[in-house]
C-alpha cells in the first residue's frame, strides 16, 4: 500500500507551518517528524511531503540527503554515535570505536544483523569537556571508558533503560 | 567578580524571576529602542561566535525605515570542534537567552524570533520550548509584552546536522528550508536576511548578556575585561586537564590562570605541547607562546591567532600534530558545503595528503603543498569555512614542522585503526 500522510500528522503539520511566514520553511522539522514516526525517511515520505508543502521532490531531495541526521534507511534500534573530532580523539575515541567494531561485529555505517546497533563516526557532538563522548540515539553519553562503554552495551542489550550524560 | 552568565545553580523561571530576573525587559520597554543600541554600543559587546563583531553596530544596520517584518534570530548551531558553552548556557540559564532576546527585538523592531538550535541538542531545545512556554505566560513573550504594546514571538527551530549552518548566512537558508549553503554578501542579513527581511543574527552568549547590560548599564559592563574586549566570556576548555568544562571569566585573563586556577593544571604526568585557543579553526599556538598569552580579541590577534569561540583545546606532549590536523582535516573536508570549488577540492585535497603523511607514505614536497594549498584557499570563497581549513594547516606546518618532516622520512606514528576505505 502506498505510504500516505495521515490526517494526524497534517494537523500537527499545519501547527509547525504556522511559525513560519512561508511553508516551506517547516520543511526541515517536518522531514524531523517523518523521522521520528518511522525511524528514517523514506523516498515515498520525500514525495508525499513534497505534495503537502507544494515543493518539487528534487528540493526535499536535496535537503535530506544534505543534512547528516536524516536517514534513508531503517537503522538498528540504538544508533551509536561515536565522536571523532579533536577532542574526543585525544580522549580515545578511536579506542572506543575500535571496540564497539570488535564487541559487535561491525564496521562504521552497518547494523548488526539481530537489529539492535547502528555504528556511526560522528563529528563534533559540542560536549568536548565530557570527552569521549557517544550519542545514543538522542541522548548523550560522556566521559566515557571501556568499563563504562562495555557495561552501556549491556544495559541496551538487555532492554535495561538507561540516562545519559 | 560574579559570574554575568552561568550562575552557581541552574535557573528556571522562578529562580530567574526571584534573582531579578526580566526586570530588565520591563526597564527596555520603557526605553527608545534607539537608546538600547546606544547602550549596548557603550557596553562594547562582541560577537561571541567567534567573529567578535561589535553588536549595537549589528543592530544599527537594521534600516530604520525598512517597512514590513524584521526578524531576529538566535545563532544557537554550536559546532566548532572545542566548544560546547551554549549547550552550557541554555541548560543553566536559559532565560539570560529568552529575555535577552526579548530586548534586543524591542531594539530592532523585531516581531518574530527563531532560536536556531543544531538538530544533535534535542534536549536543550525541548527545554528551551518548555521555558519559552513558561516565559509565554508570564507575558515576557507574546502579544502586548508587560502591557507595552510591543509584540514578540519566539520559536525553536532544530537544525539537521550540518556544521556550516554555523555561518549566519548558511543558517538563514537552513531556516527557511534549504540546504545549509552560505549566501553572497551584500546584500547583508540586515538589509536582506531571512525571508529577505532585515534580519540580526546573534550568539547564544552575545544575547545572553543583553539583560546584565541593560540592567548595570553599559559603562558598567565596559569595565570588566580589557578596554576593547570588554566584557566576560564563557571559555570551554578540553583536553587533558584536571577540571576541564565552561568557565565565565573577565577577557583578557591569562591563559596560565585559566589553565591553572580555573582548571586544576594538566593532568598529571602530562606536558604542554599546544593550545588551540579558540575552537578548532584558530590558528594553534605552542606551548612557549600559549603560557604568555592573555585570552582577548586583541592579545590573541597578536599572537597570531584569534579569540574564535573560546573553544581552549589544550594539546599534551603525548599527541601527534599531524594525527591531529589529520582529524580537522577529516572534519572540514566533511562539512565543506561545496559550492565554492578551493574549499570543496582544497578540504577534500589536505584531508588526502594528511592520510598519506600520516601513514608513512608522504614525502617532503607533500608538505609544502599543504601549505601552498591553504594559502590559495584563503580569502577565496564564499564564506570562511576555507580559511577554518587554511588557519590550522598553515599553523600547524609552521609551529610543529619537525613532526611533519619525521613522518615524511618514514617515521610515522602508528595508525589508530585499520584505515577502510
Amino acid at each position: 500500500m502506498a505510504f500516505k500522510l495521515t490526517e494526524e500528522f497534517k494537523a500537527r503539520a499545519e501547527k509547525v507551518c504556522a511559525k513560519y511566514p512561508r511553508r516551506d520553511a517547516a520543511l526541515i522539522p517536518l522531514l524531523q517528524e517523518l523521522q521520528a514516526e518511522a525511524g528514517y525517511v523514506a523516498e515515498e515520505g520525500m514525495d508525499e511531503l513534497a505534495a503537502f508543502l507544494g515543493l518539487p521532490y528534487a528540493r526535499v531531495k536535496a535537503v535530506v540527503t544534505f543534512y547528516t541526521m536524516f536517514n534513508r534507511e531503517p537503522l538498528g534500534k540504538y544508533h551509536l554515535q561515536v565522536c571523532r573530532n579533536i577532542s574526543c580523539h585525544m580522549a580515545g575515541a578511536p579506542g572506543l570505536l575500535n571496540r564497539l567494531r570488535e564487541k559487535l561485529g561491525i564496521e562504521e555505517g552497518e547494523t548488526t544483523r539481530d537489529g539492535m546497533f547502528t555504528l556511526s563516526a560522528v563529528e563534533c557532538l559540542g560536549a568536548c569537556g565530557a570527552a569521549p563522548v557517544m550519542q545514543v540515539n538522542e541522548e548523550y553519553f560522556e566521559k566515557l571508558d571501556e568499563a563504562k562503554l562495555d557495561a552501556l552495551l549491556e544495559d541496551l542489550r538487555h532492554g535495561r533503560r538507561v540516562a545519559g550524560r | 567578580m560574579d559570574n554575568i552568565l552561568l550562575k552557581d545553580k541552574v535557573c528556571d523561571l522562578p529562580g530567574y524571576f526571584a534573582a531579578g530576573g526580566y526586570k530588565p525587559l520591563k526597564k527596555a520597554l520603557g526605553l527608545k529602542p534607539a537608546d538600547i543600541i546606544e547602550e549596548v554600543k557603550k557596553s562594547g559587546l562582541r560577537g561571541r561566535g567567534g567573529a567578535g563583531f561589535p553588536t549595537g553596530l549589528k543592530w544599527s544596520f537594521i534600516p530604520k525605515d525598512a517597512k514590513g517584518p524584521r526578524y531576529l534570530v538566535c545563532n544557537a548551531d554550536e559546532g566548532e570542534p572545542g566548544t560546547f558553552k551554549d549547550r552550557e548556557l541554555i541548560l543553566k540559564n536559559p532565560h539570560a537567552l529568552i529575555e535577552g532576546m526579548a530586548i534586543a527585538a524591542y531594539a530592532i523592531g523585531a516581531e518574530t524570533g527563531y532560536i536556531y538550535i543544531r538538530g544533535e541538542f534535542a534536549a536543550e531545545g525541548a527545554l528551551l520550548e518548555r521555558e519559552i512556554f513558561s516565559a509565554r505566560a508570564k507575558g515576557f513573550i507574546g502579544a502586548n509584552i508587560l502591557g507595552s504594546g510591543f509584540n514578540f514571538e519566539l520559536h525553536v527551530h532544530r537544525g539537521a546536522g550540518a556544521y556550516i549552518c554555523g555561518e549566519e548566512t548558511a543558517l538563514l537558508d537552513s531556516l527557511e528550508g534549504f540546504k545549509g549553503q552560505p549566501r553572497l554578501k551584500p546584500p547583508f542579513p540586515a538589509v536582506k536576511g531571512l525571508f529577505a527581511s532585515p534580519t540580526v543574527i546573534n550568539n547564544v552568549e552575545t544575547l545572553a548578556a543583553v539583560p546584565a547590560i541593560i540592567a548595570g548599564g553599559g559603562e558598567w559592563y565596559a569595565a570588566i575585561g580589557t578596554p576593547k574586549s570588554t566584557g566576560t566570556k564563557l571559555f570551554c576548555v578540553s583536553g587533558p586537564v584536571n577540571k576541564p568544562g565552561v568557565y565565565e571569566l573577565p577577557l583578557g585573563v591569562t591563559f596560565r590562570d585559566l589553565l591553572e586556577q580555573s582548571c586544576g593544571g594538566l593532568k598529571e604526568g602530562k606536558r604542554l605541547k599546544a593550545v588551540i585557543p579558540g575552537g578548532s579553526s584558530t590558528p594553534v599556538l605552542t606551548a612557549e607562546e600559549a603560557w604568555a598569552v592573555k585570552l582577548d580579541y586583541e592579545a590573541l590577534a597578536t599572537a597570531g591567532s584569534m579569540l574564535g569561540s573560546g573553544g581552549v583545546i589544550v594539546i599534551d606532549e603525548g599527541q601527534c600534530m599531524v594525527k591531529l590536523l589529520q582529524v580537522l582535516a577529516r572534519f572540514y573536508h566533511h562539512e565543506s558545503c561545496g559550492q565554492c570549488t578551493p574549499c570543496r577540492e582544497g578540504c577534500g585535497w589536505i584531508e588526502k595528503i594528511l592520510n598519506r603523511l600520516e601513514c608513512g607514505r608522504g614525502t617532503r614536497k607533500d608538505i609544502d603543498t599543504l601549505v601552498s594549498i591553504a594559502e590559495g584557499m584563503t580569502g577565496r570563497t564564499i564564506c570562511p569555512l576555507a580559511d577554518a581549513m587554511a588557519m590550522p594547516v598553515i599553523s600547524f606546518v609552521k609551529k610543529f614542522r619537525a613532526e611533519f618532516e619525521a613522518h615524511a622520512a618514514g617515521k610515522y606514528c602508528p595508525p589508530d585503526a585499520p584505515v577502510k576505505r
